[in-house]
């Protein structure tokens, strides 16, 4: 059982998957071990516990961060969303689906973490991000094309011993394109309804 | 209900997505350290921080007075193990026996075990613990001058001959004769190593990460001198092995704490252990030489291989295996031998022998068709044997050649100017290479059982593993077609050695194994079962063994073939190497699921990739242990590395195989590193001899300089 705080623990309350959780942690208690053992969140992987790997990556308020090095008593106050946060109840979110009907992985060990990972990266590209292989970095250019190259920069965070790769970057594609297609959809219902408001004042 | 007699066939050989696949993208599927247990303590392995001597004390005192430590085991007080005896794979490595004297024979060797209530307090009691040594010298030093070198058998002979060496050596127009080495590599799969064990009702229950469940126990029973009926090993999920997941120090150590304590005991290999206590693939220093007559060819063929093994367990990578199926010569003479150091013991390592003989023999194949003026293919197809060149026996099939020509019709080979040095685009120096791959197809016996369930499904059980390979899917598959119904109507229960004895994962013979057996179980079942019949509440089940079956297999040599095509950039400035495409094409067997399959040929060929161009582990000569054994220090390729990597494969089912299946867990990655390297030497005209092609090698490469 957790001991009662002193000077080497805190009571602390972290916000994961939408859920509040109040727990006493060892001030030394990473985020990882925080979500693995004293949560029960063991999607979240240990692969390096160095941050290395990408093995333990997750949200914390929507930007990718390796867990391994996040104290748990630094991560109050965040948003942290998991790989168990992801699926709207029994639907998949697009990018576990792509992973899933793409075989994504192997072992599976790396897949939680390289899942975070795509979601984060999809937005930050969409957001216009450059990355290492972006040829104009112009702010002014917007987003590159998601090209495989694009996509291999930007996941190489998180590694696959399997070597799934070739998979894993069809499926972050795919999991873009839904994105980028769903944004359109909603683009353009939210000109729609728009349109309405002004006809209907 | 009644069963329905609507034959059904038609699983193997489609397409299916992961029957454990939903648990793996959403996070559901747990793995060894992740099955919650209540009152559970965290035990944390210290390891020797000296390469060689004998522990004068360890100082449990200060240790044991810290907050949530509840016990430090080490060989003052470690319960008795015993080792005399033959496992499945062998005598065990003692390794894994922890803590039984005050030796240490490498750095890293494990000298305690501190346990405690969280993993904070163990990790920080461990690392607190201090250990006084009587420190001895220490000799690492692996080349390939060594005169303690011995020959040492392993799983084949260590040395075949046959012909005079010599002779046709003298009498071959053209003459090869080079050294190459490769590097200390090591598994990494991305799980490390985790041990759950507990004492439940007078049953030792081990929740692990292992590549056979029977195994695990049958190993843990006889050195904790169990009844090994007493053992329960379980596996559900298992984040790869790679040859490295067998009985470790975490297992044991995880049972003497748990038996000590009478609480469940949690054992975790961290990163940085895993480079000392997961076991790892020698460095060879391999020597080839090739004789040929003026039409390529080959009168002579020499293959000495040298690997290094522990001063406690003799294991050999036998690297000059692949050239007793490769390729005959008049004089043929194949030689593995061994070192022993003060280093930790190797282990099987995807494509034991296959992996590094192959980047030499391939590679020096290729220097052979250089100096006939040979296309490297044309080569190949001159120097097919009719026969095992050693055995004598005959091929169960050998489509190598018909690999070769699927892959160079689709890689484009026939444009190819053969000529090294000639192409350039920018920076970059642009060259294609090829190599041929083989892997023995065997089979080991196994068990299952067959279950038709009253509902109208079936559950099979088997002590398979699905390490990543897609097993379950694939005996899922399997399953369905021998039953006649459809895969949904298929439960597959992996993963628990209750199943009973059966093949683990590893040496490409898991999935082959328990296939058979699945068949076998199935065959009878539907023997068994009458149409229109029903099916009582607790079922029909039925056993099956294939000991017999795979004993009555006809000797013959039966293995899987590949052709490996890669193109590779060089920049000469930086010494950069991009891979920028590659192709493997390869005859092995009935392929089950062609998704998974697919993914796992490719996952092969890019531990190629990542063999030639990243992996290696440096050991200092004065601490005797690792720089920056972690996975900075230690690269394995990263998306960035890998470029569009494609693999398809020909028509090619095992005859003698129930379900056709070959095997194809190794073979993706044999060759694969000479056709980079081939590559490099196609881009720069400059040969490299030595793994992996770092960017100081090339740039010194072209100076005259000596390699590192």
């Amino acid at each position: 059982m957790a001991p009662a705080p002193t000077s080497t623990y805190s009571s602390i309350t972290l916000s994961v998957n939408g859920d509040k959780h109040t727990l006493t942690v060892d001030h030394r208690t990473t985020l990882l071990d925080a979500l693995r053992e004293r949560l029960d969140l063991t999607g979240t992987k240990k692969g390096c516990d160095q941050g290395q790997c990408g093995a333990c990556t997750v949200l914390l308020d929507g930007r990718r961060t390796v867990a391994c090095l996040q104290l748990a008593v630094a991560a109050e106050g965040r948003a942290i969303t998991t790989i168990e946060g992801l699926a709207e109840g029994e639907q998949l979110h697009p990018a576990q689906q792509a992973f899933l009907d793409l075989d994504g992985y192997q072992c599976g060990y790396c897949t939680p973490g390289q899942i975070c990972s795509a979601v984060a990266m999809i937005e930050e590209h969409a957001a216009g991000w450059p990355s290492a292989v972006t040829d104009d970095v112009r702010p002014e250019a917007g987003p590159p094309p998601l090209t495989a190259d694009e996509i291999r920069e930007r996941m190489s965070g998180n590694l696959c011993r399997c070597g799934a790769y070739v998979s894993i970057v069809q499926a972050v594609a795919r999991a873009a394109a839904v994105r980028a297609e769903t944004t359109a959809t909603a683009h353009t219902t939210h000109t729609t309804m728009t349109t309405q408001t002004q006809g209907a004042a | 209900m009644t069963t329905a007699p609507t034959a059904h066939k038609g699983s193997v050989g489609v397409a299916r997505t992961r029957v454990e696949g939903r648990d793996k993208v959403t996070g559901a599927a747990r793995y060894a350290a992740e099955v919650p247990f209540a009152g559970l303590a965290y035990g944390w392995l210290a390891l020797s921080t000296v390469a060689r001597g004998r522990i004068r004390s360890v100082e449990t005192a200060g240790v044991l007075a810290m907050p949530g430590v509840l016990t430090v085991l080490h060989h003052g007080n470690a319960p008795r193990l015993d080792t005399g005896f033959v496992g499945f794979l062998g005598a065990p490595d003692p390794t894994c026996a922890v803590f039984q004297h005050d030796r240490v024979p490498h750095r890293g060797w494990p000298v305690a075990l501190v346990v405690a209530e969280t993993s904070e307090q163990a990790r920080e009691a461990a690392e607190a613990l201090v250990v006084h040594y009587e420190e001895e010298p220490h000799d690492i030093a692996f080349d390939g001058e060594r005169s303690d070198a011995y020959p040492v058998d392993g799983h084949m002979p260590a040395v075949t001959a046959k012909g005079d060496l010599e002779a046709e050596l003298a009498a071959s127009a053209v003459v090869v004769d080079a050294e190459y080495t490769t590097p200390e590599e090591h598994h990494n799969p991305m799980e490390p190593h985790a041990a759950t064990a507990r004492w439940d009702g007078g049953r030792l229950e081990v929740v692990d990460s292992n590549q056979g469940a029977t195994w695990v126990v049958s190993d843990l029973a006889q050195l904790f001198s169990l009844d090994p009926a007493s053992v329960r090993v379980r596996s559900e999920h298992v984040g790869g092995g790679f040859g490295s997941k067998g009985v470790r120090a975490h297992q044991v150590a995880a049972v003497m704490a748990a038996t000590a304590l009478r609480r469940p005991v949690r054992v975790v290999m961290t990163r940085r252990q895993m480079f000392s206590l997961a076991g790892y693939r020698s460095p060879t220093v391999q020597r080839l030489r090739l004789g040929a007559d003026a039409g390529g060819r080959l009168r002579a063929l020499e293959h000495r291989a040298l690997s290094l093994t522990s001063t406690v367990h003799e294991f050999i990578e036998p690297s000059a295996g692949a050239a007793r199926v490769m390729y005959d010569a008049d004089a043929h003479h194949t030689a593995n031998r061994v070192v022993r150091l003060d280093v930790p013991t190797p282990t099987w390592m995807r494509a034991p022998g296959e992996a590094p003989g192959s980047f030499a023999l391939e590679s020096a194949l290729d220097e052979l068709a250089e100096k006939c003026g040979l296309d490297p293919i044309e080569l190949r197809a001159r120097n097919e044997p009719e026969r095992g060149p050693v055995s004598g026996l005959p091929f169960s099939g050998r489509n190598l050649i018909a690999c070769f020509r699927e892959g160079a019709r689709r890689f484009g080979w026939a444009d190819r100017d053969p000529r090294p040095g000639l192409r350039r685009e920018g920076r970059w120096l642009l060259g294609t290479g090829t190599a041929a791959a083989s892997f023995p197809a065997r089979a080991r016996p196994s068990t299952a059982t067959v279950t038709a369930e009253a509902d109208g499904t079936f559950t099979v059980r088997i002590s398979a593993a699905d390490i990543g390979t897609g097993a379950r899917t694939a005996l899922t598959q399997v399953a369905a077609d021998a039953l006649e119904v459809g895969p949904e109507r298929v439960r597959m229960r992996i993963g628990d050695s209750d199943f009973g004895p059966a093949m683990i994962a590893g040496g490409s013979m898991g999935t082959r194994s328990w296939a058979w057996a699945i068949t076998a179980a199935a065959d009878e079942l539907r023997e068994r079962l009458i149409p229109g019949a029903g099916i009582p509440p607790e079922g029909v089940t039925v056993r099956s063994d294939t000991t017999a079956a795979v004993a009555a297999l006809t000797e013959t040599e039966r293995h899987s073939f590949g052709a490996q095509f890669a193109e590779v950039a060089v920049d000469v400035a930086t010494g950069e190497v991009r891979v920028r495409r590659m192709l493997g094409i390869f005859a092995a067997g009935r392929i089950v699921n062609p998704l998974t399959a697919r993914n796992q040929f490719v996952g092969g060929m890019i531990w190629g990739i990542s063999m030639a161009l990243h992996e290696e582990a440096v050991r200092d000569r004065a601490s005797g242990g690792h720089y920056a054994a972690d996975l900075a220090g230690y690269h394995v390729s990263a998306h960035a590395d890998v470029p569009h990597v494609e693999a398809d494969w020909i028509d090619d089912p095992d005859p003698d195989d129930p379900v056709g299946i070959k095997g194809i867990g190794e073979i993706g990655i044999v060759g694969a590193a000479a056709a980079v390297a081939n590559a490099v030497w196609h881009a720069t005209g400059v040969r490299h001899r030595s793994l992996p092609i770092r960017p100081d090698r090339v740039i010194l490469a072209g100076t005259g300089e000596p390699h590192a």
